[in-house]
C-alpha cells in the first residue's frame, strides 16, 4: 500500500530522518517507535507533504508527490497529536470537512454519500448526541474523538495518526484504539501510527519500525521488533524490567 | 445545541436586502438637508425609470450628492467586513482584518504621496491619488508576499503577519516623513488618511460594485476553504485542500478589494476587524453563513457611521474613519470584557 524509500529530513544542517526506509501493506497496523526526537513525527509529516524531504513514498504505485492534495486526502487520512479549535465550530461542521476532498471544486459541495458518511463516523466514536455542540465545549478526549470521526469520514485507506492517545485518559485511551482496531477490520485499510507507550504498540500493533536518531534500528513484526535487545539498544534501558517493575506495583 | 443549516435560507437573504435598502434610504433622506421619504422614493423610481421627476424635489442632491456616497460607502463597508471575516478565518485570529497583510498601508502611502507632489490625472479630482493608491497597493502586496516567499516556502501564517505589521510600521515612518515635509498640502493628506467619501461620484460606485462581485466573488467561493483554515492549517492540509494555492489567492483577493478600498475612501478603521467579529456571535464561526452576513453588516455599519458623520456636528462634517474607530474601538472593549467574563 504505502512504501517509503530512503526517505531523508534535514531542517537546516540538522538531519532528523535519515535514509529511512518501510512498507506497510493492507490490514496492519504499522507502529513508529522510539524516543523522543527519534524522527517520528516528522516522518508522518513528511508522508502527509507538510515537510520538505529526499527519497520517495510510493502509494499504490504512484509517487505521494504526483497526488493532488484531495486525490491523496482520499487515500490517506491524517490525526495530528495536538488539535485545537479557536472558533466555536459544531461537531457536526469539523466532523463534515472531512468529506473536503470528495467536493472539491470552485462553488461546488455536492457529495452524495457525505451525510451517510459523516452520520456512521458519528456513529462509530459515539458523537451523535454531541453533533450540534460547539467544540469549545469539548473534553480533551471529545476533541479528539471529533477529529478521529472527521478523519473516519474521510474514508481514506490508510489511517495517519501521531499519537492518538495524548493527554487521554486511560479510558479513552483504551476507547480510541478500539475505535481504530475496529477500522481496521474493513478489508483493503491499514493504519500507522506513532505511539510511546510500547505496552500499546504491542497490544494493538502487526508490525513496527523502532527509530533511533532519525534511524531504522528494526523493522518487522512487532514482537520481533520489541525485543529486549532491540529497545535496549534505542532506549538505553532495560525495557523489560521497567515494564515489570511497573506492574509489580499493581500485584 | 441548536442545529445550524450551513447556508442562509432565501427568507434570511431578503431581510439582509430588506435592511440594506433602508438603511440606504435612511442615508439619503438625512443630512445636512432632510428630504422626504417620499420624495427620495419618487426620485429614485423616476429616475430608474426614465421617467420625469417633479419639481420642487431635491434632485441633484438625492441623485448627485447622496446616492453615488450612499452607495459607496455601502459597497466600502461590505468589502473591508468581508475581507476582514476573510482574514480573520485564514489567520485563524480574531484581531486580524484586512489592514493586517499591510496592504492598505502600502495604499495610503502611494495615496499621500499623490497628495503630498500634487500628482493628478488629465480630467480627474481624485484620480492620481486612486492610482496611486492602487499601484502601492499592489506593490506592497508584492513585497509583502515575496519577503513571506523567501522567509519560508509555504508562506506560513505567522511570516505573513510578522512581515505585515513591519511593512505597516515602515508604511507609517514613511507618510510621517512625507507629512513633515507636506507644508500647506498636510490638511488634505489628514483629512484622506482619517478616510472619507464625500465628493465620491457614480464612477466610483461602478469601480467599487466591480471589484465587490469579482473579488467579493472569489473570497465567498473560498467559505469552505476557509473553515478548513479556521480549523486549523495542519488540518487543513490534510483533509485535502490546496494550502498554498487557496491561501495565496485569498491573500490576493482581500489585498485587491482592500486596495480598490483605500484608494477611493481613504483609510478606514475597525470595520474590517469588529464587524465580523460581531456578526460571528450571531451567526457562528461557520464563513458560508459569516461572509454573506459580514457583507451586509459592513454595509449598513459604514452607511450609519457615515451617517454620523455628516449629521453629528452640522453643519460641519466628521471624518467616517473618526467615528468607525470611536464606534468600534468602544465595540471592540464591550466584546473583549464580554469576552474574557465569560471565561
Amino acid at each position: 500500500m504505502l512504501k517509503g524509500n530512503n526517505i531523508t529530513v534535514r531542517y537546516g544542517e540538522h538531519t532528523v530522518v535519515d535514509d529511512l526506509s518501510f512498507t506497510i501493506e493492507e490490514g496492519q497496523w504499522l507502529m513508529l517507535v522510539g524516543p523522543n526526537g527519534a524522527g517520528k513525527s516528522t516522518l508522518i509529516e513528511a508522508i502527509s507533504q507538510g515537510v520538505p524531504y529526499s527519497g520517495a513514498f510510493q502509494l499504490d504505485g504512484k509517487d505521494l508527490r504526483r497526488y493532488k492534495p484531495n486525490q491523496m486526502a482520499r487515500k490517506i487520512g491524517v490525526l495530528s497529536q495536538n488539535n485545537s479549535v479557536g472558533y466555536g465550530y459544531t461537531v457536526d461542521e469539523v466532523v463534515g470537512l472531512g468529506r473536503y476532498a470528495y467536493t472539491t471544486g470552485f462553488l461546488s459541495s455536492a457529495d452524495a454519500e457525505g451525510g451517510e458518511q459523516v452520520q456512521r463516523a458519528l456513529e462509530a466514536t459515539g458523537l451523535t448526541e454531541l453533533r450540534h455542540a460547539s467544540v469549545l465545549t469539548l473534553s480533551g478526549g471529545e476533541l479528539q474523538r471529533t477529529f478521529l470521526a472527521q478523519v473516519f469520514a474521510q474514508n481514506p485507506q490508510l489511517l495517519i495518526l501521531d499519537e492518538p492517545a495524548n493527554h487521554l485518559d486511560l479510558v479513552y485511551q483504551q476507547h480510541i484504539f478500539s475505535l481504530i482496531a475496529q477500522w481496521l477490520k474493513t478489508p483493503g485499510r491499514a493504519v500507522l501510527s506513532v505511539v510511546h507507550d510500547l505496552s500499546l504498540a504491542r497490544r494493538y500493533g502487526t508490525h513496527a519500525v523502532l527509530m533511533h536518531q532519525g534511524r531504522c534500528a528494526a523493522q518487522g513484526e512487532i514482537a520481533a521488533v520489541l525485543t529486549k535487545e532491540n529497545l535496549h539498544k534505542v532506549y538505553h534501558m532495560d525495557v523489560y524490567a521497567w515494564m515489570q517493575e511497573m506492574l509489580q506495583q499493581w500485584r | 445545541m441548536k442545529k445550524r443549516t450551513e447556508t442562509f435560507s432565501l427568507g434570511i437573504y431578503l431581510l439582509f436586502v430588506a435592511a440594506l435598502t433602508s438603511s440606504m434610504l435612511l442615508c439619503i433622506c438625512l443630512g445636512s438637508v432632510s428630504i422626504a421619504l417620499s420624495d427620495t422614493v419618487t426620485a429614485l423610481h423616476n429616475s430608474l425609470w426614465g421617467l420625469e421627476i417633479p419639481a420642487g424635489i431635491a434632485k441633484s442632491i438625492i441623485l448627485n450628492v447622496r446616492l453615488p456616497r450612499v452607495l459607496n460607502v455601502a459597497l466600502v463597508g461590505a468589502a473591508l467586513s468581508l475581507c476582514g471575516a476573510a482574514m480573520q478565518g485564514l489567520l485563524r485570529n480574531p484581531l486580524a482584518d484586512g489592514s493586517t497583510l499591510g496592504v492598505s498601508s502600502g495604499a495610503s502611502l502611494g495615496a499621500v504621496l499623490a497628495l503630498a507632489l500634487g500628482i493628478t490625472l488629465p480630467g480627474t479630482t481624485h484620480g492620481g491619488v486612486m492610482l496611486m493608491a492602487m499601484l502601492f497597493a499592489f506593490l506592497a502586496l508584492v513585497a509583502i508576499l515575496g519577503l513571506a516567499y523567501g522567509l519560508d516556502r509555504s508562506l506560513s501564517t505567522n511570516s505573513i503577519i510578522l512581515i505585515g505589521v513591519i511593512f505597516s510600521m515602515f508604511a507609517s515612518s514613511l507618510i510621517n516623513l512625507i507629512i513633515s515635509f507636506a507644508g500647506e498640502r498636510i490638511k488634505s493628506i489628514t483629512f484622506w488618511t482619517m478616510g472619507s467619501l464625500s465628493g465620491t461620484h457614480f464612477g466610483h460606485s461602478l469601480i467599487l460594485g466591480v471589484a465587490v462581485l469579482v473579488l467579493g466573488g472569489v473570497i465567498l467561493g473560498y467559505s469552505r476553504e476557509l473553515n478548513a483554515f479556521a480549523i486549523g492549517e495542519e488540518n487543513a492540509r490534510h483533509i485535502g485542500v490546496n494550502v498554498r494555492r487557496v491561501k495565496l489567492i485569498i491573500l490576493v483577493a482581500v489585498s485587491a478589494l482592500i486596495g480598490i478600498c483605500v484608494s477611493i475612501s481613504g483609510t478606514i478603521g475597525f470595520v474590517g476587524l469588529v464587524v465580523p467579529h460581531m456578526t460571528r456571535m450571531l451567526t457562528g464561526p461557520n464563513h458560508k453563513r459569516l461572509l454573506p452576513a459580514s457583507l451586509f453588516a459592513g454595509a449598513i455599519f459604514l452607511l450609519l457611521a457615515d451617517l454620523v458623520a455628516r449629521t453629528l456636528l452640522r453643519p460641519v462634517e466628521l471624518s467616517i474613519g473618526v467615528v468607525t474607530s470611536l464606534v468600534g474601538a468602544a465595540a471592540f472593549v464591550a466584546i473583549f470584557w464580554r469576552t474574557r467574563k465569560a471565561g
